[in-house]
């Protein structure tokens, strides 16, 4: 196992060293050849090394150096179909087609290759080890740590800790994005899980619902998104209480009860991450729903290579921007998949009586007083003014 | 757990509603996509 990691890395080394000598290779190589490409250019690509294609690029053939109309070839104009194909592959002739659409003129783009292999390796396995890992994860710490239980006991008495229009909004954005998430990997898995398993037709039909709900459940996440940032922005703004909450890693380990107000630091971490991954997953996804019509990529590019002096790449085609998107889309989805496995669970199976909260509305007092004291106490000052 | 069940049943009413509101509005692909000249039915 030792010798098969240092060989990888032997072989990741070489190939980086010898890169350059490849285009070294090539140039010279391609003198003889009269500037096609050769062997040395295949293998370069093959092996995902940048190689500069200008001499197949910029070599389109020359209408001056036509040969006369009755002469063999004579009527192409000093361009071969092989210059033709090359200015098609690389976007570089003036084409004419009947579709509409900022797209529909790039009949070759070779970037979509890269986005397929991140797709089917990178995502994946971000996906895979990810959601599997936090699972594996959180089981462990249940058999480890145990259920956290009320100290003492359960009261008897409640407290309203959620109202119901509350509750039915942060529903209909779990809701909606536990069926974004599943039909989201479903899409994702296909063809990897889903064609070996159940095959093709299954696949297919799998894929259209998936896509289909995907494409629609999205606007009830998108705007109940925006009625939790309402609902709750003011009492997710963060203060030194949470760096307290904090430093006691939130009596998740042990058995301390730090204070908190109605949310506590864990919980204005899942509120932020949940709106700033879910405003970024939002806007990737509309672009996706709209496709061609809101590239983001190459302005956001140039952007951060006016600040940064970075060489991001900022004149993308339509296609680019939608793969940047997907890929995008991808990683933020799984990166929120993956913290909101982690706040089922301790909604969930994880505390007792936290489901109470989100489930009826009405938590135990003495689960509140654990977990949301200074909360329980702003909330009884209120009551007793209200009760004079 | 009767909010928790409204809220479900809400979202799959609005993920209909914004299907038949988005390809009322000509919002398919097919549509977005195609020239005029394109008969798509």
């Amino acid at each position: 196992m030792k010798i098969q990691v240092i060989g990888s890395f032997l072989v990741a080394v070489l190939t980086l060293a010898i890169a350059p000598s490849y285009a070294e290779q090539s140039d010279g190589q391609r003198a003889s050849t009269g500037g096609a490409q050769t062997l040395q250019d295949v293998l370069a690509r093959q092996k995902g090394i940048e190689v500069d294609e200008s001499f197949r690029r910029e070599n389109l053939g020359d209408p001056d150096k036509a040969q006369s109309i009755n002469n063999m070839l004579g009527t192409q104009g000093g361009i071969s179909n092989a210059d033709v194909y090359r200015g098609i592959r690389y976007s570089e002739v003036d084409i004419k087609v009947s579709n509409s659409g900022p797209a529909a003129d790039v009949l070759v783009q070779d970037g979509g290759i890269s986005w397929l292999i991140t797709r089917a390796t990178s995502i994946r396995g971000y996906a895979g080890y990810g959601i599997g890992g936090i699972l594996v994860a959180l089981i462990a710490f249940y058999f480890t740590r145990g259920r956290m239980t009320i100290e003492g006991g359960p009261s008897g008495q409640t407290i309203e800790r959620f109202k119901s229009f509350e509750r039915f909004g942060h529903w209909c954005l779990a809701g909606s994005f536990i069926m974004l998430s599943a039909t989201g990997l479903l899409l994702l898995f296909g063809r990897a899980i889903l064609i070996p398993v159940f095959g093709h037709e299954a696949n297919a039909a799998i894929a259209t619902f998936s896509i289909w709900v995907h494409n629609n459940i999205a606007w009830v996440f998108m705007g109940s998104l925006v009625a939790i940032f309402l609902m709750w922005v003011a009492h997710n703004i963060p203060n030194k209480l949470d760096w307290d909450w904090l430093k006691q890693g939130g009596g998740i380990i042990g058995n301390a009860h730090p204070s908190a107000q109605k949310f506590n630091a864990g919980q204005k971490i899942i509120f932020w991450m949940t709106i700033i991954m879910g405003a970024s997953v939002s806007v990737s996804g509309l672009s996706l729903l709209f496709p061609f019509q809101m590239p983001m990529f190459a302005e956001t590019f140039a952007l951060i290579n006016a600040v940064t002096g970075s060489a991001l790449p900022a004149e993308l085609l339509p296609h680019e921007e939608m793969q940047l998107s997907h890929l995008w889309h991808a990683i933020v989805a799984i990166t929120m998949i993956i913290a909101i496995v982690a706040h089922i669970y301790i909604g969930s199976v994880g505390m007792e009586g936290a489901f109470d909260a989100m489930g009826s509305g009405q938590v135990d007092l003495e689960w509140a007083r654990q977990h949301h004291d200074l909360w329980v106490e702003e909330e009884q000052a209120k009551a007793g003014q209200a009760g004079r | 757990m009767k909010t928790m069940f409204t809220a479900f049943a809400a979202t799959i009413v609005l993920s209909f509603a914004a299907y038949y509101i988005m390809s009322g509005m000509g919002f398919s692909s097919a549509e977005m996509q195609s020239a005029p000249s394109v008969r798509l039915n």
